[in-house]
């Protein structure tokens, strides 16, 4: 499958700094017909389309929103989670570039059919360089009376991987340190300010004008039974042509890489982001969806020469630093993983790692607050079940080598 | 002043005096009643937040995956040799601040940097040169 650029239509062709050339290319056509419909038929709509959230987890978007209409109380908030900070991630980034209007026209529609009077669209630090054009954007659209009884707010983050997490996002909005809640109760019952809370990535949010004004049978004819929609992929590394490619869900990795991207050579592809799955060279033909792999969107490609130690202590190294320090399974874990592979890398493994890393992942994975470390130990477990050559080779040099240093001390 | 407006505020401290002050956390922590540790642990908390003084241009280079596969850590070290100072230092001029910094978002234009608030990309060792040379 080629690419199929629905959400990336406009991107390119309007002027980011003009609602109007926006609205010449059919933009507001879908909050105009949302507003003619019910809140609980918007609903109904983005439910039966599939639409499942674009941030990595995947959860069903139109049921996510019913749950927060449903909840008891007055006051509702949306929160767009513009904190980009997944590994290898820049596809929102080019959105509230190229076409802000999109993400714009998406909250209306949500905050409409959620009841939101208030909205925040949290962005990351990292992108401050965004702010000016996304708060032009919005008060454009505010100008038209776009946005309604909403009232849209960009709240900046400090640089914190880990705000990308929904409770943890909301702590950093409440001011507080960003660290991960405890769940039950979830966001669209108790969550900012312990008010019911839908948030959704920007790229989710884009995807509902196009919904509401194609109808849900035309989203649900595109993609798997799954994964319905496209998706936009952000490939990096080592490929000639890195970049955002948009996709139908269910495309084929290898074709991403290979036949868009450029790719040669191919040692492996993590896709979803720095805790994304690995896919050996042989594996390269796998379909991008939910029930596969699929993430953030982020695919990472690695070459024969990369060494697979290195980066996946790298990747450690990262997740390391960014867990919010709040629960022991990952603040530890990763703390230990760090020094274990650390170990490897300096050439100072021992035959016992391989058997330490592998029970620490189930450690981390069962016992762990939030997704970060839940799914820290991935590319760990992954690397050791496809590479596990690797890890043997590097501790068996390792020894050899103090070995040789005993003999000649 | 409200709790949620804090991380603004952090910010806009930070923002007049070059870092965040014990002074000024005393003073968010007696406008929102809380502990002044309260305040260092939001502070501390945020990568782009600082209680020690920062230069006039902080320089942030991604070390993340996509960037190291591209060369990011030769760019590093170019920095380095440049500003003559190691990450997380301070020029003695009180130009530069030289940090390493996690993924930024920019890995299509890979290896990338943040100086203040602009993103930098495709970045080789005469481009850095370049960058570094147009802030005073």
């Amino acid at each position: 499958m080629p690419e199929k650029r629905i959400l990336l239509k406009d991107c390119g062709k309007i002027d980011p700094g003009d609602v109007s050339s926006y609205e010449a290319e059919g933009g507001f056509k879908a909050l105009e017909k949302a507003r003619g419909m019910s809140p609980e038929e918007v609903i109904a709509e983005v439910k039966t389309s599939g639409l499942r959230g674009r941030g990595g987890a995947g959860f069903p978007c139109g049921a996510k929103w019913e749950l927060a209409r449903n909840a008891q109380g007055n006051e509702t908030y949306l929160i767009c989670n513009a904190d980009e900070g997944e590994v290898g991630t820049f596809k929102d980034r080019y959105l509230i570039q190229h076409d802000p209007f999109s993400l714009i026209e998406g909250m209306a529609i949500s905050g409409y059919a959620i009841g939101a009077k208030k909205g925040y669209i949290y962005l990351r630090a990292e992108y401050h360089y965004l702010l000016e054009g996304l708060a032009n954007a919005i008060s454009q659209c505010k100008g038209k009376g776009y946005l309604g009884d909403l009232d849209l707010e960009i709240q900046e983050g400090a640089g914190s991987y880990i705000c990308g997490e929904e409770s943890a996002l909301m702590n950093s909005i409440e001011g507080k340190r960003g660290e991960a809640r405890y769940r039950p109760p979830f966001p669209p019952e108790s969550g900012l300010f312990e008010k019911p809370t839908i948030i959704n990535n920007v790229e989710t949010l884009v995807n509902v004008p196009h919904i509401i004004e194609n109808g849900s049978a035309w989203y649900q004819g595109l993609g798997t039974s799954e994964s319905k929609g496209t998706k936009l992929f952000c490939v990096s590394g080592d490929v000639e042509r890195p970049g955002v490619y948009e996709m139908e869900l269910g495309s084929d990795l290898g074709e991403l890489v290979m036949d868009l991207a450029g790719a040669r050579e191919i040692k492996m592809v993590q896709v979803g982001g720095s805790t994304g799955r690995i896919i050996p060279s042989g594996m390269v033909h796998t379909p991008l969806a939910y029930e596969t792999v699929l993430g953030s969107g982020a695919v990472m490609v690695f070459d024969e020469s990369r060494d697979i130690i290195d980066f996946v202590y790298r990747t450690m190294q990262f997740l390391n630093e960014e867990s919010c320090g709040k629960c022991a399974p990952c603040r530890e874990g990763t703390e230990v993983m760090v020094e274990v592979l650390g170990r490897l890398v300096q050439g100072e493994g021992v035959e016992e790692d391989m058997g330490v890393l592998e029970e620490l992942s189930g450690v981390m994975t069962l016992s762990s607050l939030c997704g970060l470390g839940q799914t820290a130990a991935i590319p760990v477990m992954d690397t050791l079940a496809y590479f596990r050559k690797e890890y043997e080779n590097r501790i068996s040099q390792s020894v050899f080598l103090r070995s040789l240093k005993a003999v000649n001390r | 002043m409200e709790r949620n407006e804090l991380l603004n505020r952090i910010k806009e401290a930070q923002a007049k005096k070059g870092s965040v002050s014990e002074e000024a956390m005393a003073e968010m922590a007696q406008a929102l009643g809380l502990p002044i540790g309260d305040i260092y642990g939001v502070t501390t908390f945020y990568s782009f937040l600082s209680t020690q003084p920062l230069g006039r241009h902080v320089v942030r280079i991604c070390k993340s995956v996509p960037c190291f596969l591209q060369d990011g850590e030769t760019m590093a070290e170019v920095i380095e040799k440049e500003l003559g100072i190691g990450p997380g230092e301070t020029t003695a001029d009180g130009r530069f601040t030289f940090e390493l910094t996690n993924c930024i978002g920019a890995c299509d234009q890979a290896p990338a940097m943040l100086v203040d608030d602009e993103v930098y990309g495709d970045l080789t060792p005469d481009k850095i040169r370049e960058i570094l040379q147009s802030f005073d």
